[in-house]
């Protein structure tokens, strides 16, 4: 795999601020990273100095090969950017705006149309290209910040919260979308809805305060959290007693976590030792005493949890 | 420079776009000619010449100039088109360059729409029309100038009000230097060389010479040193303060 996007050390302050604080990662191609942070995170100025409309305070950013510091404009030239909100022309029509960014990506006559015509397809945009983007929905101007940003077919994008504000039909589309063209591109996405790192992403940063916390892909974040792989059992109350010892014997099992449901029904949670699964074992140990189990699972655990106890930092952070 | 021309037929589409464009253009149109025929008293001079008709431009252009620029920057930076603008494949020449172009082009249809004007004084008698030709050569110079102030001033705020009354006041200074209201309070105090100096800078000298027709090499240099200078500003001015 050969990284398209590196980045290094790269900081940016604005006065006294840090806004970013010493990210590296790389992005290769076929995979879709996803950003994760807080508002304020300092998602948007890490993907604002890579595509050149920032100047790093320190570090460096390459975008197929090309320093944004010495060369921005082989790096615009390689990437397409969507930026936050998808700003654009509110005068223009769609066909007049990307005609225009056809221009200047070097795109004219037949070639230029037969690209807008892919990208408005590829986007759904037909319907409204000849209104002026002002009148447009909220739905159709990100479609026209995402059409801008294929236009030219390159081969990193960066596409600043994509979803954002769209209902849950034009996500779906969005994202499938995004899984189509990863293929043979490297792409960044930025989001605070942590179901789409599962639904788009191959692998997720985690950006709080400037800093990088987390660097995996959904399954490796989510054993960051302390009840990764927890086994949960419903059993009668009366069997309570003898489950916990049994579980006890389990040697991957730290300790049990009892919670009442109703007068003859009892939960028990078994927290792992580690973030190996101990489902199969907890299975065997209560069938091997006896207790009739009613219920039986394994927590998925919540990216939501591992967010908040990593951004809030009561996760230490092993990126 | 094709990128720039490419982001300037953009500037030249969002000028027209909106009705702004013919309402600034029938507002120049009609107040040249008033100011030409009742305070310019184009009839009592009983002379044909449109001396008087270019005499009032740069006042006029003190209002209607800074109006044409102010939008430049100003509007890319407070709807966020800036960022989509500057992450494409252009740099930040280009862009200045581009909007510039398309502004300059914009003050010359504008100009260019005056005609009637020189259509009056040459049905009336016999003009020189080498120095009226001059003349508008002069004035859409000067616009030049007061546009690339405007446009730097509308790179600094992303307020168009801002952009509009900052770009007004420069003018005002550029144009008035060369007045004995300005110069009188300098001559106080200052020695004649500093006094030469700010009266060299001043639009209304050299506008003045151009439109009696006589060519200067050095008038033509001013403005387009003018131009440059302010312009170099623009891009120092985007670069720096590109996300504020």
């Amino acid at each position: 795999m050969t990284a398209m996007v590196e980045v290094d050390r790269l900081v940016k302050t604005f006065g006294n601020f840090v806004g970013v604080d010493g990210i590296s990662l790389s992005v290769g191609k076929g995979e879709v990273l996803g950003f994760l942070g807080p508002n304020g995170a300092g998602k948007t100025t890490t993907m604002r100095m890579i595509a050149g409309f920032l100047t790093p305070t320190s570090g460096t950013a390459t975008v197929c090969g090309h320093d944004v510091a010495s060369d921005p404009t082989a790096v615009k030239r390689a990437l397409g950017y969507m930026p936050e909100g998808s700003p654009s022309y509110e005068d223009m029509t769609v066909r007049a705006f990307l005609t225009f960014i056809a221009a200047v990506r070097g795109l004219e006559g037949a070639e230029a149309q037969t690209r807008i015509a892919r990208a408005v397809e590829r986007v759904v945009l037909g319907d409204v290209i000849d209104r002026p983007i002002e009148v447009l929905s909220k739905g159709y101007k990100r479609r026209v910040g995402m059409a801008q940003a294929i236009l030219h077919d390159p081969p990193v994008l960066i596409l600043d919260e994509p979803t954002d504000g769209l209902d849950p039909n034009q996500k779906h589309h969005v994202r499938s979308l995004i899984k189509e063209m990863a293929a043979d591109k490297a792409i960044i996405i930025s989001t605070h809805i942590l179901e789409e790192v599962t639904a788009v992403c191959t692998r997720a940063v985690i950006i709080g305060q400037g800093k990088l916390l987390a660097d995996g892909t959904s399954d490796q974040l989510l054993a960051k959290l302390p009840d990764y792989h927890a086994v949960a059992v419903v059993i009668p109350t009366v069997q309570v007693e003898s489950a916990i010892a049994a579980l006890r014997g389990v040697t991957n099992v730290a300790y049990t976590q009892s919670q009442t449901i109703d007068d003859n029904t009892t939960r028990l949670r078994a927290i792992p030792k580690t973030s190996a699964p101990i489902l199969s074992d907890v299975a065997t140990a209560m069938r091997n005493n006896g207790i009739n189990v009613a219920e039986i699972f394994q927590d998925r655990g919540d990216l939501d949890d591992v967010f908040r106890l990593i951004t809030t930092g009561a996760i230490k952070s092993a990126a | 420079m094709r990128q720039a021309w490419i982001i300037a037929k953009r500037e030249l589409y969002a000028y027209f776009a909106t009705p702004m464009a013919f309402v600034f253009i029938a507002i120049f149109v009609a107040m040249t000619g008033a100011f030409t025929f009742y305070i310019g008293r184009f009839f009592d001079r009983n002379q044909a010449s449109l001396e008087g008709f270019f005499s009032f431009h740069p006042w006029l252009y003190l209002l209607l100039v800074p109006a044409v620029a102010m939008r430049l920057w100003a509007e890319e930076r407070k709807s966020g088109t800036i960022e989509q603008l500057l992450t494409l494949p252009i740099t930040t020449f280009d862009a200045v360059l581009g909007k510039f172009v398309a502004a300059w082009i914009f003050c010359g249809i504008a100009l260019a729409l005056t005609f009637p004007m020189w259509l009056t004084v040459n049905v009336l008698g016999s003009p020189d029309n080498g120095v009226i030709f001059v003349s508008y050569i002069g004035s859409f110079l000067m616009a030049g100038a007061f546009l690339a102030i405007g446009i730097c001033m509308s790179a600094l705020t992303r307020n168009q009000i801002i952009a509009f009354i900052a770009g007004s006041v420069v003018c005002f200074l550029f144009t008035m230097s060369g007045l004995d209201l300005v110069l009188n309070f300098f001559r106080l105090w200052a020695p004649d060389a500093v006094v030469t100096t700010i009266a060299s800078f001043s639009f209304l000298t050299r506008f003045e010479a151009l439109s009696r027709g006589i060519i200067d090499i050095r008038d033509f240099i001013y403005f387009l040193s003018l131009i440059g200078f302010w312009l170099f500003a623009t891009v120092v001015a985007v670069e720096t303060k590109k996300a504020a």
